[in-house]
């Protein structure tokens, strides 16, 4: 598309002239790369992005209730207000080819204002998360404790004793009927969310602390009974809850796993100090591929299909209402699985390293990467992926979010505020906002559309360790070295 | 001398002595008080030696009576270290603890001071006598004037001798090192850096501006591949080790970086 310098200039100048009457051909393109009606649509250059939206809405034939749709280019330029307004030149000769991305129907608002801080932790909240629904939300702490917390009067509802070290980890089954918990003895408990009480016998194997767990995706496991967990002495190993029994051991990487991801295919992702990437089939446990490229240790990975998975179920346009049994809600979950499989284009992988740089892998089909996502100047502590599988934001020790196209990994922009490492972000469930929390306590909301920051939310006495936005995108929670949990709302 | 284990083959068809059990316990129940008698009793290097034994005696059986205490302690529950941190910030604790702001004035005040704090503060000074040799050849003893350095230098790329006429010390090729096993204290890794000089040499400033290498000098070492960014965002390339050990016996050099 770079045309001589000089020929460039001229046109400018005529564009300057150019009048929004002007009529230009163009045609929309799907993001799998289908095209949508006839090419060669003309319409006036300086058409509205709302005339363009109901165009392609009839087009769709989407009826009485029409889609937000945002259009770009093929370069990834947004077309704001209008057509001869946001692009440089148009080349009234060629087709202009748009690109037209579905976005969220809902919209949620930013959070604004701490709605309570709850004191309870005796020591510094390590982890905290909703549960798929967002009704429920559970935290763990330093002084060996989870605390389940009431979302609706911001008050805490029950403690779960019985880990006799740090809670590094905590994960909701992807039916909102368990919760997970690890502590820095390597010990795994599962609690009933509805009680506050232990289920099972407490699940012993790991050898050193547990980095992260993965329930198996719902569309998998109806009844939410395998859970995967990753260990600081490099073994994976696959539980079975209901038994309480280790049903395979992963083992293969040499130093700690940092990273695991429970993939929609049927596949175990899990990321290593010993810099490989490695995939495994979950029902046999053999490794099929591994990923090698990061030159320093592996500290994040994220699919493309987190949030699908992570709310299963539980549709936030719908609400977040629970099915009525099993057998329907493993429907629902495949039908949104598979939907949006279908318009990203496959499972997607992005490693974030110590190494400063990102790789964004297609790990079902090869084992060559996509793209290296460079920029940072810090080590990456955190990347995910936006709920509609566009955009990857990835949290920096170099107190920036840098934001990636999710399809390609090209850069987009920065997001530049924090005074110190940011430690974790989170996304709106509808893509348009994310939160990130930092070392220098304050939380930030940033406005992806403009690439701006929206509002600075101070409180925190300390760092920030955890931050998550309910699936339903109500709320925000955090927590940190202060020993606070705090709820922010709108 | 018995020629057979007479003693043996008699207790075998005899037994002993029908109070032995007794003899030995009041043996036993003695020998506290007897080795305690000869302890006030001895004087001298006796005395010296005998309290020497006794004491170390007494440590060993300290250190087992603990050995046996906490074996048998149970229950008592391992109370979980203060200061949690979340997973990802586990294997870094050490890199996160240190501010930046206190880093800076650290820094400020190591340049005010203009020394360093070294990890080997006071090293036995190397004479001239035991780190030069004097030459003696020439028909007549004629280089008497010369000297040979005996200890390890460091020789920058750069150098070249002396006509052999005029050359007053002798670097030996052997004794030449070019690379140090540099000790990174917190990382507790160590890397072979190349030497990029000798800053100082605590015994002389002959050595230092001779390169010689004794334990405690100071040398500067090439971190460029450790990959150190300054508080401005600069790869630091040249840092400052002190030796730690004595290269001219160990045929190696080790040092610990100075941070």
């Amino acid at each position: 598309m770079v045309e001589p310098k000089m020929k460039r200039k001229k046109e400018e100048i005529a564009e300057e002239k150019m009048d929004p009457d002007a009529q230009i051909s163009i045609r929309f393109l799907g993001e799998n790369g289908n095209e949508l009606g006839g090419s060669g649509i003309v319409i006036p250059v300086g058409i509205s992005v709302e005339n363009l939206q109901q165009l392609c809405n009839q087009l769709l034939d989407t009826g009485d209730d029409p889609l937000p749709i945002s259009f770009f280019t093929e370069d990834g330029v947004e077309i704001r207000e209008s057509i001869n307004q946001s692009l440089e030149k148009v080349d009234q000769e060629k087709v202009l080819t748009l690109v037209y991305a579905p976005q969220a129907v809902f919209r949620i608002y930013p959070v604004t204002r701490c709605s309570s801080s709850i004191p309870g932790h005796g020591e510094p909240i390590i982890s905290a998360q909703f549960s798929p629904d967002g009704n429920g939300l559970a935290s763990g702490s330093g002084d060996c404790t989870l605390r389940i917390w009431d979302t609706q009067t911001e008050l805490p509802l029950y403690t779960c004793k019985g880990h006799k070290n740090h809670v590094l980890c905590v994960s909701w089954s992807p039916n909102a009927e368990k919760i997970a918990s690890a502590c820095r003895n390597g010990q795994i408990m599962l609690w009933n969310p509805k009680n506050g009480e232990q289920i099972g016998k407490t699940l012993t194997g790991h050898k050193q602390w547990i980095t992260s767990l993965a329930w198996e995706p719902l569309h998998k496991d109806s009844t939410s009974r395998h859970l995967a967990s990753a260990g600081k002495d490099g073994n994976i190993r696959i539980w079975d809850t209901v038994k309480g029994l280790t049903v395979r051991t992963l083992s293969g990487h040499t130093a700690s796993v940092t990273c695991l991801r429970w993939g929609g295919q049927g596949l175990i992702y899990t990321g290593s100090q010993d810099r490989t990437v490695k995939v495994w089939r979950a029902d046999d446990g053999v490794m099929c591929r591994n990923l090698t490229g990061h030159a320093h240790w592996i500290n994040t990975l994220a699919l493309n299909t987190d949030y699908v998975l992570r709310t299963s179920c539980f549709d936030p346009a719908n609400h977040c209402a629970k099915p009525e049994d099993d057998k329907k809600a493993q429907e629902i979950a495949d039908r949104r699985y598979n939907e949006v499989l279908r318009i990203c284009g496959g499972e997607r992988l992005v490693s974030g390293s110590d190494d400063f740089t990102m790789f964004l892998w297609n790990p079902s089909e090869s084992k060559q990467h996509i793209a290296r996502l460079t920029g940072h100047q810090q080590l990456v502590n955190q990347v995910v992926f936006s709920p509609d599988t566009r955009t990857v934001a990835s949290a920096s020790f170099d107190k920036s979010i840098k934001l990636w196209c999710g399809r390609t990994g090209k850069y987009l922009s920065s997001l530049r505020g924090h005074v110190q490492a940011v430690y974790q972000i989170a996304w709106s469930a509808d893509s348009r906002l994310l939160v990130s929390g930092s070392a220098d306590s304050t939380l930030k909301i940033w406005d992806i559309r403009s690439k701006r920051l929206m509002f600075d939310l101070p409180g925190h006495g300390d760092e920030v360790y955890t931050v998550d936005w309910s699936p339903e995108g109500t709320k925000v929670v955090s927590g940190g070295k202060d020993k606070v949990l705090k709820l922010w709302r709108q | 001398m018995p020629q057979n284990e007479h003693i043996e083959l008699h207790r075998k068809r005899h037994g002993r002595r029908l109070d032995y059990e007794e003899r030995l316990r009041k043996k036993q129940a003695r020998a506290g008080h007897e080795r305690s008698q000869k302890a006030k009793k001895l004087r001298g290097i006796k005395a010296k030696l005998y309290n020497k034994k006794r004491y170390s005696e007494k440590v060993e059986m300290r250190k087992l009576l603990k050995q046996h205490e906490e074996k048998e302690q149970k229950g008592a529950q391992e109370r979980p270290d203060q200061g949690a941190v979340p997973a990802y910030l586990l294997d870094r604790q050490q890199q996160t603890t240190g501010t930046v702001l206190s880093n800076m004035i650290k820094q400020k005040r190591k340049e005010k001071a203009g020394k360093y704090q070294v990890p080997i503060p006071k090293v036995k000074a190397v004479s001239d006598a035991e780190a030069f040799k004097v030459v003696k050849t020439g028909k007549t003893r004629r280089k008497g004037w010369k000297r040979m350095v005996t200890k390890v230098t460091y020789v920058g790329e750069s150098f070249t001798r002396k006509p052999a006429k005029f050359e007053r010390f002798i670097r030996p090729m052997g004794l030449r090192f070019t690379k140090a096993h540099v000790t990174h204290p917190e990382l507790q890794t160590t890397f072979c850096l190349p030497i990029v000089g000798v800053k100082k040499n605590p015994s002389s400033q002959m050595y230092t501006s001779l390169g010689v290498i004794t334990k405690g000098t100071v040398i500067e070492v090439n971190v460029s591949e450790l990959g150190m960014v300054t508080q401005g965002g600069k790869v630091v390339w040249g840092k400052y080790a002190q030796v730690t050990n004595n290269p001219e016996n160990d045929g190696c050099i080790n040092a610990v970086l100075l941070l």
